[in-house]
């Protein structure tokens, strides 16, 4: 039986409660990108200053249960000063710590290890969200700043 | 602390739900989101079982045995439905899927007859989203203007203003109990304003209904939609109730078997209502299931329920502004007269949906969103509230449960 430390490791309790980059900055030069969850609510804002391949800043703001908030938190620390790739490759092996994983949709039904996904990927503070796969239906709370911020990218580099 | 409320004995209710029976974490299951869906007697179940065990086949076709009592069964579950509501007749009671198919029907049906560019709709800023979206959907197809009456301070309708914004409006749309902040509106009070500025009424008493006497021919209304699942019924089967003269006017809404009189190559004619609006085959199972449901409540008598849920929303009120004070903010009416047993509440500095986690950790089920209405919640300036909601099978100890806790999430995310 999973229980409330499980998904409310202290970690997450302090980016909740003191989030990173929060914030906004000028648009442009910055991108800004709302994610919503509609069924509970939460809103992500994620702005998003890119140049030359790389994410030089991120601010964030929005409203949100403490998963929802740390989870954009600790995206914003992870992220920022990343090349694209490499803030894309950190989405892929997040989402796969919440056992989501896309590389499997439409690919030929082999079985993706989480360990592949994570291979060579340094999560840090993020791997104190892994409780939350024991709470499925907290999950879109986690995933919500990183699917907003995969939005928000591919915006950016979607041809004008 | 036990309450002894007009006789209404709470364990033995609890004993017919089977569902409550159950326990989560060595916790007994402590169900206070009835406003979302109620649980289900045995005498529900038992009749649903019943339907399928000994007598199923479609209504309103068959000449054999089985088939007249399926469809004497179904037909006499609407007439149980019809006068429970204070319906003439029971032809006037549509069955739908739920209210929102019930609201959307008129939307689509009377509204597009009878709306056109520059017509008013007046809602409420505390409508669900089922009797919001339609009139969004016609508004946006139509050209039609939608006002809103706005909120008091303590969470009630403001009728200050209530004849300018029913100045030339068609319809007036409103919620008979609040799903959110429990306020229960004055209907007959509403229906006069608007039957003397010549608009129509529809009334979603889907929150009402189960909790209240609701008699349609007292409130004068026009249009009135009730859903079974809150009130003890099956999921998938609801109804709209409006005056036969109305919808013997409106054109039909899904056209199939059923609805129909004659169908030839080049067209149709309707069938008598109330199976006019009543395409395809229906919720058999789920009707008669229903109609069981409101047997089980006018045992109780509908006074004794309100009786009850009065009591034990003083009772809850009362303990949560006791242990919590200022620290928890409650979204709706404080005057037990004016409101039903839906409380919605938010620390200010813990999420709804974190409060409900910690909960759930001793099997409190209690309802954390924008319960379907997002409007509100920007007027309340909140992303979200929880909400506990209290029907016949809730006593003392489930608010007490409640109240211990809410202190358990206060201590977890205390700063």
């Amino acid at each position: 039986m999973a229980g409330l430390e499980d998904l409310y490791r202290e970690i997450i309790l302090d980016h909740y409660r003191a989030p990173r980059n929060r914030g906004e900055l000028a648009v442009p030069p910055a991108h800004r990108v709302e994610g919503f969850n509609p069924l509970c609510g939460d809103e992500v804002v994620l702005y998003l200053d890119v140049e030359n391949g790389v994410v030089r800043d991120v601010k964030i703001a929005g409203q949100g249960c403490s998963i929802s908030q740390a989870s954009t938190s600790m995206m914003s620390a992870a992220v920022k000063g990343k090349p694209v790739a490499e803030a894309r490759t950190i989405t892929r092996a997040f989402k796969a710590l919440m056992s989501i994983h896309e590389s499997k949709i439409g690919g030929d039904g082999e079985e993706v290890d989480v360990a592949d996904e994570l291979d060579g990927v340094r999560l840090g503070d993020l791997e104190a969200l892994q409780g939350v796969v024991k709470f499925p239906v907290r999950i879109k709370c986690a995933t919500l700043a990183w699917n907003t911020l995969t939005q928000g990218l591919d915006e950016i580099e979607a041809p004008a | 602390m036990s309450l002894d409320v007009a006789h209404l004995d709470v364990a033995r209710i609890r004993a017919d739900f089977p569902l409550l029976q159950q326990e989560h974490n060595g916790h007994r299951l402590v169900y206070l989101d009835s406003a979302s869906s109620a649980q289900k007697p045995r005498s529900v179940l038992r009749a649903m079982d019943d339907v399928m065990e000994r007598y199923y086949a479609n209504v309103h076709r068959g000449v054999y045995a089985i088939a007249e009592e399926s469809t004497a069964r179904f037909e006499g579950a609407r007439a149980k439905v019809a006068a429970f509501i204070g319906a003439r007749e029971a032809a006037e009671l549509i069955f739908t899927r739920n209210a929102t198919e019930a609201i959307n029907l008129v939307a689509y049906s009377w509204g597009r007859a009878n709306l056109v560019a520059g017509d008013v709709v007046v809602l409420s800023e505390m409508e669900h989203h089922a009797n919001i979206i339609p009139w969004h959907m016609l508004a946006a197809e139509r050209g039609i203007e939608l006002r809103w009456i706005p909120l008091t301070a303590d969470y009630r309708l403001d009728l200050t203003q209530l004849d300018e914004l029913l100045t030339g409006a068609k319809l007036l749309a409103v919620t008979a109990m609040s799903n959110v902040l429990g306020t229960i509106n004055d209907i007959p009070s509403l229906v006069t304003a608007a039957h003397a500025a010549g608009a129509h009424v529809l009334v979603d008493a889907s929150q009402a209904a189960p909790h209240t006497t609701i008699d349609v021919q007292a409130w004068d209304a026009d249009f009135v939609a009730i859903t079974a699942h809150k009130m003890l019924g099956p999921s998938g089967i609801g109804a709209l109730w409006a005056r036969r003269d109305l919808l013997d006017a409106m054109p039909p809404f899904l056209g199939g078997g059923e609805m129909i009189r004659d169908v030839r190559k080049d067209g149709f004619t309707t069938n008598e209502l109330p199976w006019k609006f009543e395409a395809g085959t229906p919720a058999i199972t789920e009707a008669i299931g229903w109609g069981a449901a409101i047997e089980y409540l006018e045992a109780i008598g509908m006074d004794t329920v309100r009786a009850h849920e009065r009591e034990l929303t003083r009772y809850a009120l009362d303990a949560l502004t006791g242990e919590f004070g200022d620290r928890l903010t409650i979204y709706g009416p404080l005057d037990t007269d004016h409101r039903g047993g839906v409380i919605s509440f938010l620390f200010p500095d813990i999420h709804a949906h974190d409060v409900s986690q910690v909960l759930d950790e001793a099997a409190i089920c209690v309802r954390a969103g924008h319960h379907c209405a997002k409007p509100l919640m920007r007027v309340l300036q909140v992303p979200a509230t929880s909400r506990a909601s209290l029907y016949i099978y809730n006593d003392t100890d489930d608010v007490d449960d409640l109240v211990v806790g809410l202190q358990q999430a206060e201590q977890f995310f205390a700063i």
